[in-house]
Parts: C-alpha cells; sequence; structure tokens
C-alpha cells in the first residue's frame, strides 16, 4: 500500500503553478503595468473590462490560475528561505508561506466575486 | 567512539560563489515576484469593479516612479522564470510520442508557442 | 630521454606549479589549513599525478583517495579551485600557471587531509534498496537452483542504462547546495540509483523504493539546482532522474488517494 502525503500534491500544485506563471504573466504584466499605465497602447474602457470580469468563466479561470500562481510563489519562496537564507524555523516558514497563499486566494475570491457585479 | 572528523560550515554567501548558483537563487526569487503580480493584478481588478473613477486611479498609481520601477525589476524575474522554467522541462519530463523520445528543442518550442497562444488570446480578449 | 615521459618530445621539465593543498590531522581545536608544494608541470599530468609526486617525493604524510586513475572507480574525487572534479581526470596544465587549489570533496567531514568521512552516504545508498527487487525467482527451477536468464531487450536496457552509469564518485553531493545545507536529504546519486532500478524491466520494487523516496528527506528536498548533473563524469543526469521520480511520486500518491484500500 502506497503511503498517501500532502507534499506531493503541493509539488503538483507548485508545478502547475510555474507553467501558469510562465505562460500568463507576461503578457497580463506587460499589458497591465506598462502598456496601459504608460499609455503604450490606449486602455480598454472600465466597460469592457467589467463585461470581461462578468463572465463566470472569467471568474473560474482568473481564481483557479491567481491561486495557483499563489502556491507556486510560497512553495518555491519557502525553499529559497531554508537555502538560501538558512532561516531553519520549519514549521513557521512553513505557515508564512502557505497561509499567505491561502490569504491570497482568498482575497482573490472575494475581489474577483465582487467584480462580477 | 567520538567524532574525529572536522566539519566545513557552508557560507550564508554560498550562492555568490559560482555563476549557476547565482543564476538558480535569482530564478528562486523570482517567486516573490509571480507573488507581487498576483496581488498587483487583483487590486487592479477591485478597481476595475469599483468603476471608471478608481480604475484610473489605479492606471495613475500604476505610471507612478516606484511602481514602474518594481514593476521592471519584477518583469525581468518573472522573464527569468519563464525561460528558465521552458528550459528545464525537457530534463524534467522525458517526453515519449509513439515510444520515440522527444527532442529537447521541441519541447521547448511547444511551449514557446504555448506563450504565444496565451499571449495573442489575452491580448486580443483585453484590447478588441 | 626520460623513459617515464613517453609521449612528449622534451625530456626535462622546466615548469612548475604550485598545488595548495589541504591539510588537517584529527585535532578539533585546529582548523584545516593548507600546504603548498611544486610539481613538475608535465603536459599529461592530471592533478592526482601531482599528488602522487607529492607523496612520493615531497611528502609521504598526505593522505588521500585514488584508485583506477581512469575514471571508473570513482575514488579520487576532490573540491579543484572549488570544483568537484576526479582528479584523475583533471589535468594540471589547465590551470597553469597555478596555484591550483585541491580540497576534500565539498559537503563531506574531513577525515584526514583530502580523505573525507564518506558514512553519510553509505547510510543513504542502501534506504533506496539499490538492487533488483522481485516477488517471484522467475528464473529458479523446482529445487531452488537458477534455471536461466531474465531476457531484455536493448530498448528495455536504453529506459536505465544511463543512470546505471553512476560510479558513486559522490561530485553530484559536492555539489548540491541543498545536501550542504540539508543533511537529511538524501541526495542526487541515491535517487539516480533508485530510478535506474525503478526502470529496469527486471524489478518488480518500485514501490518499496517509492516508500522511501515520498518522505520530506526524499526527493522533495530537491530545489532542482541542476549542479549535480553538470559536475557528473559519467553524465547520468541526476537532476533528470529526480524529477521525474518527482513526477511519478506525485502521481502514485494521487492514485494513493483516490483509489481504495487493496487497489493502492
Amino acid at each position: 500500500m502506497t503511503k498517501r502525503r500532502v507534499l506531493p500534491l503541493v509539488w503538483m500544485a507548485f508545478s502547475g503553478g510555474g507553467v501558469t506563471s510562465a505562460m500568463f504573466l507576461p503578457v497580463l504584466v506587460f499589458l497591465f503595468a506598462f502598456a496601459f499605465p504608460l499609455g503604450w497602447i490606449d486602455p480598454p474602457s472600465g466597460e469592457h473590462l467589467r463585461a470581461i470580469l462578468g463572465n463566470p468563466l472569467t471568474f473560474l479561470v482568473l481564481l483557479g490560475i491567481f491561486t495557483i500562481m499563489l502556491v507556486h510563489a510560497a512553495h518555491r519562496f519557502r525553499y529559497t528561505l531554508y537555502d538560501g537564507l538558512q532561516l531553519k524555523w520549519r514549521w513557521q516558514i512553513a505557515l508564512l508561506c502557505y497561509g499567505g497563499a491561502v490569504v491570497g486566494a482568498l482575497a482573490a475570491f472575494l475581489i474577483l466575486a465582487t467584480a462580477m457585479g | 567512539m567520538s567524532d574525529l572528523t572536522w566539519r566545513r560550515p557552508i557560507s550564508t554567501w554560498w550562492w555568490l560563489r559560482k555563476r549557476t548558483y547565482f543564476v538558480f537563487v535569482m530564478r528562486e526569487l523570482s517567486s516573490l515576484f509571480v507573488g507581487w503580480f498576483v496581488v498587483f493584478l487583483l487590486l487592479l481588478v477591485r478597481a476595475v469593479g469599483r468603476g471608471d473613477a478608481a480604475y484610473h486611479d489605479f492606471l495613475d498609481w500604476a505610471d507612478s516612479p516606484v511602481v514602474i520601477a518594481v514593476n521592471v525589476v519584477g518583469f525581468a524575474f518573472i522573464l527569468l522564470h519563464t525561460v528558465t522554467w521552458f528550459g528545464v522541462t525537457p530534463q524534467a519530463m522525458a517526453l515519449r510520442v509513439r515510444g520515440k523520445p522527444v527532442p529537447a528543442p521541441v519541447v521547448i518550442a511547444g511551449q514557446y508557442v504555448g506563450l504565444a497562444v496565451v499571449t495573442a488570446f489575452i491580448w486580443w480578449l483585453v484590447t478588441r | 630521454m626520460d623513459e617515464s615521459n613517453t609521449g612528449s618530445v622534451t625530456g626535462s621539465v622546466t615548469e612548475a606549479i604550485t598545488m595548495r593543498v589541504t591539510r588537517w590531522r584529527p585535532d578539533k581545536n585546529t582548523p584545516p589549513g593548507t600546504q603548498d608544494y611544486d610539481v613538475p608541470m608535465r603536459k599529461e599530468w592530471t592533478v592526482l599525478d601531482g599528488l602522487n609526486h607529492i607523496k612520493d617525493e615531497l611528502d609521504q604524510t598526505l593522505a588521500f583517495r585514488w584508485s583506477c586513475r581512469m575514471g571508473i572507480c570513482g575514488s579520487c574525487g576532490m573540491n579543484v579551485n572549488g570544483e568537484p572534479r576526479l582528479t584523475c581526470a583533471t589535468f594540471l596544465d589547465d590551470y597553469a600557471p597555478g596555484p591550483v587549489r585541491v580540497e576534500p570533496l565539498a559537503n563531506f567531514p574531513i577525515a584526514r587531509d583530502l580523505v573525507v568521512d564518506l558514512t553519510d552516504f553509505m547510510e543513504k545508498l542502501p534506504r533506496v534498496k539499490p538492487w533488483i527487487i522481485r516477488d517471484d525467482d522467475a528464473v529458479l527451477g523446482a529445487d531452488s537452483e537458477i534455471d536461466g536468464e531474465y531476457l531484455q531487450t536493448p530498448e528495455e536496457l536504453d529506459a536505465y542504462k544511463q543512470f546505471s552509469m553512476c560510479i558513486n564518485c559522490m561530485l553530484c553531493y559536492a555539489a548540491c547546495p541543498v545536501y550542504g545545507l540539508d543533511p537529511d536529504f538524501i541526495g542526487p546519486a541515491a535517487i539516480a540509483l533508485a530510478e535506474r532500478y525503478d526502470l529496469d524491466s527486471r524489478d518488480q520494487g518500485a514501490r518499496e523504493r517509492l516508500d522511501v523516496l515520498i518522505e520530506h528527506e526524499g526527493v522533495w528536498g530537491c530545489t532542482f539546482v541542476g549542479e549535480c548533473t553538470r559536475v557528473c563524469p559519467k553524465h547520468v543526469d541526476p537532476a533528470g532522474a529526480i524529477q521525474r521520480y518527482k513526477l511519478k511520486a506525485a502521481q502514485e500518491n494521487v492514485k494513493a488517494f483516490l483509489l481504495p484500500r487493496g487497489r493502492r
């Protein structure tokens, strides 16, 4: 009988989040952190964005990708603190990192749900 | 019997000693900016949901020097993440199609095609 | 003509290189230091040749491990100018004009001079059961005598051959920052060897190895730095083996959650 462990599941989320952030973040950051604020491209109207956000499919997709990217970041940062900075407070770091991801995911749920209108 | 060996301590700066270690740590630090951009995008969504005034305030805030500076650094890090993630995938997964191993350049190119498709779709969706 | 120098044109050596070698006698009060030795720079000499010259001609008290001097026994691993290398496969004149630093293999406790204590690896390797495990002994005859061979196609051999090239030289452990920082981590070679047996068509022990490697100090400690693969002299690619093992372990873990007891 194979043992059941949580860490492999977290790793799968980390892995999925890695692919997701690699694929989705470049365009999202380019448009919303540079092109639109700096006026390189005319920003879309608030109305248009609200129409996109109002779609339940958008809600699900964005909730999914934000959550998995947060788990990816949390998992990777946790190990960076262990190895890079050699901070050895195991459970405190895990709590801070994964806890932060949970808080972020909850915030994402609330913000996306509210923006659905 | 007592331990008659000498254990050499590892310096906190071990990752500065070799270029590959340095790139590795930079790659891992990209996680910080992945987290930051999720927060940034959530702030955008919240602003949009609150109406046009809030949305435009957000764009103005995003235009400010400090935010631009952070985002430029962050963007560099997430591009590093994308490039390194795509680069290691062939090593991490021994993909086989019809019994033959898929060559590494094909795996890497395939991911960039995926990136192009996602980019094109989102660009279109947002700017149409 | 100097007979010991067959293959090179000149018989005499005009150049020398300084080898800066770590010295330490077991004494907790004195940290390791270095000693400089001037060694002739012969074109085809390796660092190991230099060390043997030191021991034969200059200082017989120097302690170091070596055996085959041809990159197959895995005994002569040391850190040369900070890089984990097989000293029998590292040429002195690549470091000209020198000095070239020769230190004990990184991430292992020093036993004496250039000799390291490999007990930790010796304890970890058997944990992954690096041998063919079978539920049955398919080739035993009625009288329990060996009665045949396991058959394996070239394709089945290719599936694991790369990982079977490991000579247990420990260069990967010296290169791995995770192993250096977390003594519990089971390490690259052990996991690569587990994968070698898992992929061997004759083996049926994948589950037993998974039970060991699915723990925190198994594969999950690895953060895919990849340095182990870069330093491996036999092109085993332990980093690749570990990442594939993680995926396999994760898939088995999902099955363990989803399937009822009997089927896991």
